[in-house]
């Protein structure tokens, strides 16, 4: 056919042509072989219900994953504030796997051997024609050893993957005493949820006000300054929340005495009733193994494409493990996912990737039970850069309000829906 | 009344896309074997997390499957131009070309309407 969709667009509009069929039928997908998901988050969940439908279900597609629940970590910071109970945030997978085909093996990855295209578990091994691997955030203890055992992170939580954690900070918030200090450090960016600690802080914020209004929080942020939707957050603070929170920028964690709680950056040491550290992050354990995180030692540099590993071949990562300036989202996640399953998809089937990926991400914070506010930015591939970057008309809303509050939980329930389901 | 004031406000160039798209309806939606190219295929999906499964919403946002594609673009249009006031979706409508709305609408409106599914909560089990 001479003519395509876009050229026929403009004749269509110019001439009033009415009778030619418009779209030629694409062919069906005629993929064939075994993907391998490591991974069963935002990102890894997508991708294997993606690949499953786009490929009409021609390609086998297998996800290990360890754990046999998904906890949301958006949503996570309302557990804090008392506005959500962790049930609330907790699912299983077995509408994914059943609706969609998708084998499952709960288990532990231990190697990979990307030659010979072997994934090892504890209890058995794959082989795979195309790996993704979406294995979220690790943190760098080596900064912070104090803080490396299980014990101490029941002392001092980060509480910055939802689930026991995210409890186990609730708990100590209800059994601090009114007039008690809660400490919450931030690390340098990049790290998950670029808002998520800012959002903790109104959480934290809404629940001490409430029930013990004598309190203070002390946030030590390692960077400069707010990571993101600075102005909304400096305004709620100093309205809704005034004389509550004193904000320190520039603060890096040298040292934490767990016992005591008491945290030391270069200038000062904090005493804290309850303490959060939010560890340094770079890409999850597996990312490591495949010696994948190229970018400082921390984070994978991916085609934008097809998402497939620089370094790595026939590996893709997806999620927060990637080196981009997009921001670690969980909706951002589930587009990288679906950009890389449309790819693998063309590749085993000898065709060409999208050549121009769009995409959109929507970011809510909650500022208090019902108060949200957004970042919103549709990303395009800029083909000279080989990068995705912002296109016009991104950006934060005005002031947060109830209706964007509704939103944001329509997000969540549309992106569990899309994910899980 | 409203389609003829929304109308007035869209530029010369969306106009050409608006006109062109009534074109393509006709056809594609006559046509259900129809797959969208990957570049629809991803875009639309991208949707999802506040739109549902090929825009099944399951509440709080409109639903998208199965709309009648001139409304789509037309509300589209008027997010972009801000005749129609919004918290986050002229920054949607803003980022798209008019071709890829178009396509949005055809795409969209070819999807059936089905009764999505809310994944059950559980009791953490950790």
């Amino acid at each position: 056919m001479a003519i395509d969709r876009r050229d026929f667009l403009k004749i269509a509009a110019s001439t009033a042509l009415f009778t030619v069929p418009l779209i030629s039928k694409a062919t069906l997908s005629q993929a064939k072989g075994r993907v391998v998901v490591i991974g069963g988050g935002y990102a890894g969940a997508t991708v294997a219900k993606y690949l499953r439908i786009w490929s009409n279900g021609g390609l086998d597609v297998i996800v290990v994953e360890p754990r046999t629940q998904f906890v949301s970590c958006p949503l996570s910071n309302l557990v804090l504030g008392g506005n959500k109970n962790i049930n609330d945030l907790t699912f299983g997978y077995d509408l994914l796997k059943s609706n969609h085909g998708i084998q499952w093996i709960n288990d532990e990855v231990i190697s990979i051997d990307a030659s010979s295209r072997v994934v090892k578990m504890n209890q058995s091994e794959l082989t795979y024609d195309r790996l993704v691997i979406a294995p979220g955030i690790d943190f760098m203890y080596e900064q912070l050893p104090m803080l490396q055992s299980s014990q101490s992170q029941e002392e001092v939580p980060h509480a910055w993957k939802a689930g026991a954690q995210t409890v186990n900070l609730r708990k100590k918030l209800e059994s601090m005493k009114d007039g008690g200090v809660f400490v919450m450090s931030i690390p340098k960016a990049p790290y998950r949820c670029p808002p998520g600690p800012y959002e903790r802080v109104c959480q934290v914020a809404f629940y001490l006000k409430n029930n013990k209004p004598n309190s203070k929080i002390i946030v030590l942020d390692a960077n400069a300054e707010i990571v993101s939707k600075k102005g909304l957050f400096t305004k709620v603070w100093a309205e809704m929340y005034a004389g509550m929170i004193d904000y320190r920028p520039n603060s890096s964690v040298v040292d934490v005495d767990v016992a005591a709680k008491i945290v030391k950056t270069e200038f000062e040491s904090v005493k804290a009733n309850v303490l959060n550290i939010i560890p340094p992050q770079r890409a999850g354990k597996i990312a490591q193994i495949l010696g994948a995180s190229n970018v400082d030692k921390r984070w994978c540099e991916v085609d934008f494409l097809t998402y497939e590993s620089k370094v790595v071949q026939n590996v893709h990562i997806i999620g927060d493990s990637v080196s981009a300036s997009l921001p670690k989202s969980a909706h951002m996640a589930t587009s990288q996912a679906r950009v890389c399953a449309n790819a693998i998809v063309a590749l085993m089937s000898e065709q060409a990737p999208d050549a121009t990926p769009v995409f959109a991400n929507t970011c809510y914070s909650y500022v208090s039970d019902k108060l949200a506010m957004h970042v919103a930015n549709v990303y395009r591939y800029d083909s000279a850069k080989k990068i995705m970057v912002s296109a016009e008309g991104g950006g934060v809303s005005d002031k947060p309000s109830e209706l964007e509050g509704n939103y944001a939980q329509a997000w969540a329930k549309n992106i569990w829906s899309d994910v899980l389901t | 009344m409203k389609i003829q004031w929304n109308l007035a406000k869209l530029t010369h160039k969306s106009l050409l896309g608006f006109v062109g798209f009534f074109v393509i309806s006709v056809n594609a939606l006559a046509d259900e074997n129809i797959v969208a190219t990957p570049h629809i295929q991803i875009l639309a999906a991208s949707c999802a997390a506040c739109h549902g499964s090929q825009g099944n919403s399951v509440g709080g946002t409109s639903v998208l499957a199965g709309l009648d594609a001139s409304h789509f673009v037309l509300q589209m249009m008027a997010f972009r131009n801000g005749s129609r006031s919004s918290t986050v979706m002229h920054r949607h409508a803003k980022g798209l070309t008019v071709e890829e709305i178009n396509d949005l609408a055809v795409y969209f409106a070819q999807q059936k309407r089905v009764s999505p599914l809310n994944p059950p909560n559980q009791r953490l089990a950790e």
